[in-house]
C-alpha cells in the first residue's frame, strides 16, 4: 500500500531549486546542503554499480565536483537529484569500463539471467525474519544478496524502492525507456525476494534434517 | 485471473498504480491462491526490508575529504 507521493505540487518550487540558485550567486554553504543532502544515496548508487569501494568514494566525488562545475547546464526542468545521480551513474560505468579494461559496460544491456520472472520458491517467510540476525549479519545477507544481481538490476531498484524516484524518473536518470524499468524492477524484485526466501523462511518446527544446505 | 496474469500486475499492485476494478481482480484471485499471496506479501517484506537498512554505510572521513575539495575548486573558480 505504501507509495511514495510527489513531494510538491506543479506550482511550488522544489527546495533544491533554491539552493541551486544560492549557489550560483556563490554561495558555497548551499553547495554543502546539497552535498549532505544526497551524499549517502550518491554513494549507495555508485557501490551498487562499482562493487568496489574506492570506486564508489571517487565516484561520489567526482560527481559532486563535475555538478558543481556543470551547476549552470543544469536547466531545472528535471529534479536536482535526478540530474546529480544521471552524473553519478556515468562515472560509476566509467569506473567499471576502466576496471574491465576497456570493454564497453551499459545498464541497457537486457540482461538474461537464469532465474526468470516466475517464482519457484514460495515458502512464506517468517513474521519477522529481521530479528533472526544482526543488525551487521542482516546488512551482510542485504549486499550479497543484491550483488547476485546484473548492475542495471540493482540501480533500478535502488532507485525506484529504496531513492523512491518514479518510474519516469529512474527512466529519465537512466537514460532506459520506461518498458525497460518496469522490466527491471520486477525481476529484481522477484530475484531479491527469491534469494531472501533461503534467510527467511518460516523455520518448521519439527523436523531438523540437517543444515541449510 | 491466471498466477501469470497476476504476476504481470504485481508491481502495479505493489506500486498502488492499479484501478479499482482491477484491485476487486486482484483480491479475488488472492483469495484462492495461497502462492499469489506469499508472492506479494514477501516481495513486500523484500522491498520493505531494502528501505530500512543502509547497507552501505558511507566511510568515516570521506564527507570531509568531498568538503575540503569542494572548497578547494571554489577558491580556484569563484
Amino acid at each position: 500500500m505504501a507509495t511514495i507521493q510527489p513531494v510538491a505540487g506543479e506550482n511550488e518550487q522544489h527546495p533544491d531549486v533554491a539552493l541551486v540558485e544560492r549557489v550560483r550567486a556563490g554561495d558555497i554553504a548551499a553547495y554543502d546542503e546539497l552535498v549532505r543532502k544526497y551524499e549517502r544515496q550518491l554513494f549507495r548508487i555508485a557501490q551498487h554499480i562499482t562493487q568496489n569501494r574506492e570506486d564508489a568514494e571517487d565516484v561520489m566525488q567526482d560527481a559532486f565536483l563535475k555538478a558543481y562545475e556543470k551547476l549552470d547546464q543544469f536547466q531545472g526542468n528535471s529534479k536536482f537529484y535526478t540530474w546529480l545521480v544521471r552524473i553519478a551513474v556515468n562515472e560509476s560505468l566509467m569506473r567499471l569500463r576502466k576496471r574491465r579494461t576497456g570493454r564497453m559496460v551499459s545498464l541497457d544491456e537486457d540482461v538474461e539471467t537464469d532465474e526468470g520472472s516466475v517464482p519457484r520458491d514460495l515458502a512464506d517467510w517468517d513474521p519477522d525474519p529481521e530479528q533472526q540476525y544482526s543488525q551487521a549479519e542482516l546488512a551482510e545477507i542485504l549486499r550479497k544478496t543484491i550483488q547476485g544481481l546484473p548492475p542495471g538490476f540493482r540501480v533500478v531498484f535502488t532507485l525506484r524502492d529504496v531513492d523512491g524516484l518514479s518510474t519516469e524518473e529512474t527512466a529519465e536518470t537512466l537514460g532506459l525507456s520506461i518498458p525497460a524499468v518496469k522490466s527491471r524492477l520486477l525481476r529484481a524484485r522477484l530475484q531479491l525476494r527469491e534469494r531472501l526466501t533461503r534467510y527467511f523462511r518460516r523455520r518448521k518446527a519439527s523436523t531438523t534434517k540437517g543444515g541449510t544446505k | 485471473m491466471t498466477c501469470t496474469e497476476f504476476l504481470a500486475l504485481l508491481d502495479d499492485l505493489i506500486d498502488d498504480e492499479v484501478t479499482a476494478e482491477m484491485r476487486a481482480d486482484l483480491q479475488e484471485h488472492l483469495r484462492g491462491c495461497e502462492h499469489c499471496e506469499v508472492t506479494l506479501s514477501t516481495t513486500r517484506k523484500t522491498i520493505q526490508i531494502y528501505r530500512s537498512h543502509e547497507i552501505y554505510e558511507m566511510p568515516a572521513g570521506l564527507r570531509e575529504r568531498l568538503h575540503s575539495a569542494i572548497m578547494s575548486r571554489c577558491k580556484k573558480g569563484c
